[in-house]
């Protein structure tokens, strides 16, 4: 086992250095309800990872294993090539939960140094106030905050202690878009500094904007991973009656006559559906089908050619897996 | 230190230092929660003033004073009153909002946030204990001593740990909405059957009978016995009930936490 805590790595250490694993974890909850089915994850140290998945997915359940405040069937939980449970593992950790209601007779300073004291090195107290956006409001009892702002006091309670590893379940729920764009921009620089983040979120366009890489799970299970733009491909290559990974996937709108039979019928095209007199079009060879449409239809107009939006790839792919 | 960032290996924070400023935070926090702090101190200074002061002024009882008796009684009751609502009401919000997750996240040692709920009741009962002496010394005229204080303390802090540990099951069984409601009702007619609203002798005698069943009833006596009070009875047999009640409440609170683990 080599020593992961002390060596500087260089750029390519880092994209292979594995911080977290789970190894074909299975959790059955005692009530019956599989959430996790033999689940395999691996997070790289300097990496943002996005865990997406529709509600019930068993995102936060990946989540608390990781965190060890729940252990697994069967199947193995590493952080640090240790147990998430030791104190050694979570003095390296920091969690930002979705919190109802934290102690709400507490200022926010008063939170934030409490959770300070629980490590050795923890993050110099200006610098936390600085990267969550909580200038001004030190004073303020928690449940005097807004939702945002709350969410905002959790974020530093998770960089109390500058950990090596932090979980954000759904860290911008409530934030305004600067606010949201600060706490990317923090997230970002985590992990310019060597930080792993993982992450849990509802927005795509969130996923699309901060990972390097997402994990899209349904039912327990991954259904696919890999950076942005390729679980964009995945996802419309899912679409479409091939499936498999196809990359350069587009989306092409137009006004045609081309009627949807004939169109189905160029072997490129994976789907065709109209929305009013636009036809919308999904094809593996974009170039292709517009040299063979234009040749076909000269009244064709207002074209427009896109890629997939994450969105579509991540409806694709978690209605396929039903 | 070079300018190079080199981790230190920094030696841990010391558990003993978390834990006071656990206990710190959560004092402050209690008393600046007034729903919490004025009833839990107020209502028994409240009743004393009526039922050990104003309506039983100079009357002795088996003994002695009705405002000594009384002041025994409303300690225990105020001490339960902090024990019951701070660990259980404060536990089944902090378990149903999910900050109890976040705490067992971090590196807290876990014994530190109980011991702080723990040390936080007996805390405000010993506020209670003092003001209800200071009151009966000024106003009703009781002789109390200073180590009868003292062992007022002494025993009141102890005292704590029962009704802390019924405070955990109240906690683990209750929904957070629903745990001030039914924290009453075991509260207040345990007080009232236990004794503690007026001495024991004055309830109907099937009552005085059925009284032994509540620990509210032992620590009563117990605290009777320190100003000799003739039908305070065995105190080894009051010890034991305590210890009793409160194994049997840790015993269900360990049985429903580990049920509430496997579901988690």
């Amino acid at each position: 086992m080599t020593e992961l805590m002390e060596a500087p790595s260089t750029e390519q250490q880092q994209a292979t250095e594995t911080v977290a694993s789970l190894t074909a974890v299975t959790k059955r909850y005692s009530n019956g309800v599989l959430a996790l089915d033999n689940l395999s994850l691996s997070l790289h140290r300097g990496q943002i990872v996005a865990l997406l998945g529709p509600n019930g997915a068993g995102k936060s359940t990946a989540v608390k294993l990781m965190m060890g405040l729940s252990s697994p069937t069967s199947g193995e939980v590493r952080i640090f090539g240790a147990d998430p449970r030791d104190t050694a593992t979570r003095l390296r950790t920091g969690v930002m939960l979705q919190v109802g209601r934290a102690p709400e007779m507490l200022r926010v300073r008063e939170h934030i140094q409490i959770f300070r004291g629980y490590y050795p090195n923890p993050m110099p107290y200006a610098d936390l106030i600085k990267a969550a956006g909580l200038e001004g409001l030190e004073s303020r009892f928690f449940g005097q905050l807004s939702g945002g702002q709350r969410q905002r006091v959790l974020f530093a309670i998770a960089l109390a202690g500058d950990p090596d590893l932090i979980f954000l379940d759904e860290p911008t729920v409530g934030l305004d878009i600067e606010a949201r764009r600060l706490m990317w921009a923090q997230i970002r620089s985590l992990a310019a500094r060597g930080k792993t983040v993982l992450l849990t979120t509802h927005y795509l366009e969130e996923a699309d904007a901060l990972a390097h890489r997402i994990i899209v799970i349904n039912q327990g299970r991954v259904v696919c991973e890999g950076t942005p733009a390729e679980v964009k491909s995945l996802g419309a290559g899912v679409s479409g009656e091939a499936g498999g990974p196809q990359r350069g996937i587009k989306i092409i709108r137009c006004v045609t006559t081309l009627t949807a039979e004939h169109l189905l019928a160029m072997p490129t095209v994976s789907t065709v559906e109209s929305h009013g007199n636009i036809t919308v079009i999904t094809s593996a060879q974009p170039e292709a089908t517009l040299r063979e449409m234009l040749a076909l239809d000269q009244t064709l107009n207002s074209l427009e050619v896109q890629s997939p939006a994450l969105e579509d790839a991540f409806l694709a792919l978690t209605k396929s897996s039903n | 230190m070079s300018s190079a960032t080199i981790t230190l290996p920094a030696t841990r924070p010391s558990v003993l230092g978390i834990f006071l400023t656990e206990v710190r935070y959560e004092f402050v926090r209690s008393l600046r929660t007034r729903a919490y702090s004025l009833s839990v101190i107020g209502f028994p200074l409240v009743f004393y003033l009526f039922f050990g002061i104003l309506m039983n002024r100079n009357q002795n009882f088996h003994g002695i004073s009705v405002a000594t008796n009384m002041l025994a009684g409303y300690a225990v009751f105020g001490a339960i009153g902090a024990s019951l609502f701070g660990i259980g009401v404060g536990l089944a919000g902090d378990l149903s909002a999910g900050w109890l997750e976040l705490k067992r996240a971090s590196p807290m040692p876990p014994l530190a946030y109980l011991l702080a709920k723990c040390c936080t009741a007996i805390g405000f009962a010993t506020i209670i204990v003092t003001s209800l002496t200071i009151m009966g010394i000024t106003a009703a005229g009781a002789h109390i001593t200073l180590l009868q204080y003292l062992q007022m303390v002494a025993l009141i802090a102890l005292g704590c740990i029962p009704f802390a540990s019924m405070g955990l099951v109240l906690a683990l069984v209750a929904p957070f909405n629903a745990a001030p409601g039914i924290a009453n009702m075991i509260y207040l007619p345990m007080s009232f059957l236990g004794g503690l609203w007026m001495p024991i002798e004055v309830l109907p005698v099937f009552l005085q009978k059925f009284a032994p069943v509540f620990p509210t009833y032992h620590l009563k006596q117990l605290m009777l016995g320190i100003f000799h009070y003739p039908n305070a009875g065995s105190t080894s047999v009051h010890w034991l009930a305590l210890a009793i009640f409160t194994a049997l409440m840790l015993l269900c609170a360990g049985f429903l936490f580990r049920r509430r683990e496997q579901n988690s």
